[in-house]
């Protein structure tokens, strides 16, 4: 349009989700929290705050603090109040990952989610995977082991 | 209203505060203190990726514990928070089920604990899956999802332990022995359990949910050919704690008592 408008470009949630996508998960610093699909609500209220609610990956998580700061820090840009809080409101699951997100684990040498029968080494690609331990470096990670490459990786656990 | 109640509280049943309370925490504490008990195999436990193993389940615990310590708090409204919950109590203030206070013992010990209670908090958790009280049946959803791991791992052990003869059986069933009195603890009736049904936070009694828990482990000790634990009163299941719970209790206070303002 060619009207010519003087006052500031409108911040609404797009904008609000597309500053969010640049916050990385700090264990996995390749994939960002929006593709991670742990931000449940990027709102701006008529008061023009922004307010943000995260879910935790795993309830016990403890980097979900260091997301919050985080996520709070890259906010601070837009010089409004800014509030972000944990919620339970709906569970995160491991759908909640975005197919740029499941590429992105991929290429960072993490399986994305998938039943145990349906796990792929994320180097070979290769179907031959074994699981060593359910559990693994991280609450939300097993252990599995590739048996064409020989290659031990971790995998997202479905949850 | 002649006391100020928490936004959260007020959305409840006020007869049913009391016992909601009560419910809140002894689960909290049961997660509390198995959480703690289990960290213990951090850096000991008997092969990598158990050490890896009792850490992570050990991390879910308290985190769960925390998560509902918090909804206590907000559900309170009176200033406490988790820490303050968590730690500022003596030890026979604590509701954890009798259960918990056998200490890890050795790894068949810790199989055997962690089995009985992780079945046991299943199907607690399974009555609340639908609970009336928002926040909480949310939390709940969450945490069913992990605990899923939780009772496949105790349970892939349970059997590996009992199939081998010898020391592991032995061990096994010795450790499930001791532990048996106390096996349904974790189901001793809440004072105000009857308000909950009727305010539908619970689906059901704790009495219907312990049956429900013997039906889902019996196939499983049948299997095994283990006795089943006995059912028993469960006086005091909650509220006598022994030496052993008095030790531990001295550990995970240690540095709030310490450093009075510390956090979790």
């Amino acid at each position: 349009m060619s009207t010519i408008n003087t006052v500031a470009p409108v911040l609404d949630e797009s904008a609000v989700r597309a500053a969010l996508s640049e916050v990385t998960d700090p264990e996995i610093p390749t994939i960002s929290i929006v593709d991670l699909g742990i931000v449940h609500r990027a709102d701006v209220g008529p008061d023009g705050a922004i307010r943000v609610e995260l879910l935790p990956t795993f309830v016990g998580c403890p980097a979900i603090e260091l997301i919050r700061s985080a996520v709070s820090d890259r906010l601070q840009s837009f010089g409004r109040p800014v509030e972000v809080s944990v919620s339970f409101e709906i569970p995160w699951t491991s759908d909640r990952i975005s197919p740029e997100g499941r590429e992105r684990l991929r290429r960072s040498g993490f399986a994305p989610p998938a039943d145990i029968g349906a796990v792929r080494c994320p180097y070979c690609d290769s179907a031959r995977v074994a699981m060593d331990s359910i559990f693994g470096p991280t609450l939300c990670r097993s252990l599995f082991y590739c048996r064409e490459c020989r290659q031990p990786f971790e995998a997202f656990k479905p949850i | 209203m002649t006391t100020t109640r928490s936004a959260l509280a007020a959305s409840i049943d006020p007869a049913a505060e009391t016992a909601l309370d009560e419910l809140l925490l002894s689960m909290a504490d049961d997660e509390f203190v198995i959480g703690f008990s289990d960290s213990e195999w951090t850096g000991i436990a008997p092969i990598l990726e158990e050490d890896i193993a009792m850490s992570s389940l050990a991390q879910d615990e308290l985190g769960h514990a925390r998560a509902i310590y918090e909804l206590l708090a907000e559900v309170r409204g009176d200033g406490q928070t988790a820490d303050t919950i968590a730690y500022d109590r003596e030890p026979a203030e604590y509701r954890h089920a009798r259960l918990l206070d056998h200490g890890r013992g050795d790894w068949a010990m810790t199989i055997a604990r962690r089995y009985l209670y992780d079945t046991a908090d299943g199907s607690r958790l399974e009555g609340l899956a639908t609970s009336s009280f928002a926040p909480l049946r949310e939390l709940v959803d969450k945490i069913r999802r992990e605990e899923r791991y939780h009772v496949m791992h105790a349970t892939t052990w349970l059997e590996r332990l009992a199939r081998y003869p010898g020391e592991p059986r032995d061990r096994i069933t010795a450790s499930l022995d001791e532990l048996a009195p106390d096996a349904a603890t974790v189901f001793t009736p809440l004072d105000g359990e009857a308000l909950l049904v009727e305010a539908g936070v619970l689906a059901e009694p704790m009495a219907a949910l312990e049956a429900r828990w013997r039906a889902t482990i019996t196939p499983v000790f049948v299997g095994l050919d283990l006795p089943m634990p006995p059912a028993g009163p469960l006086d005091g299941g909650r509220t006598t704690h022994g030496e052993q719970f008095g030790w531990l209790w001295g550990e995970f206070t240690s540095v709030r008592r310490s450093d009075p303002g510390a956090i979790w």
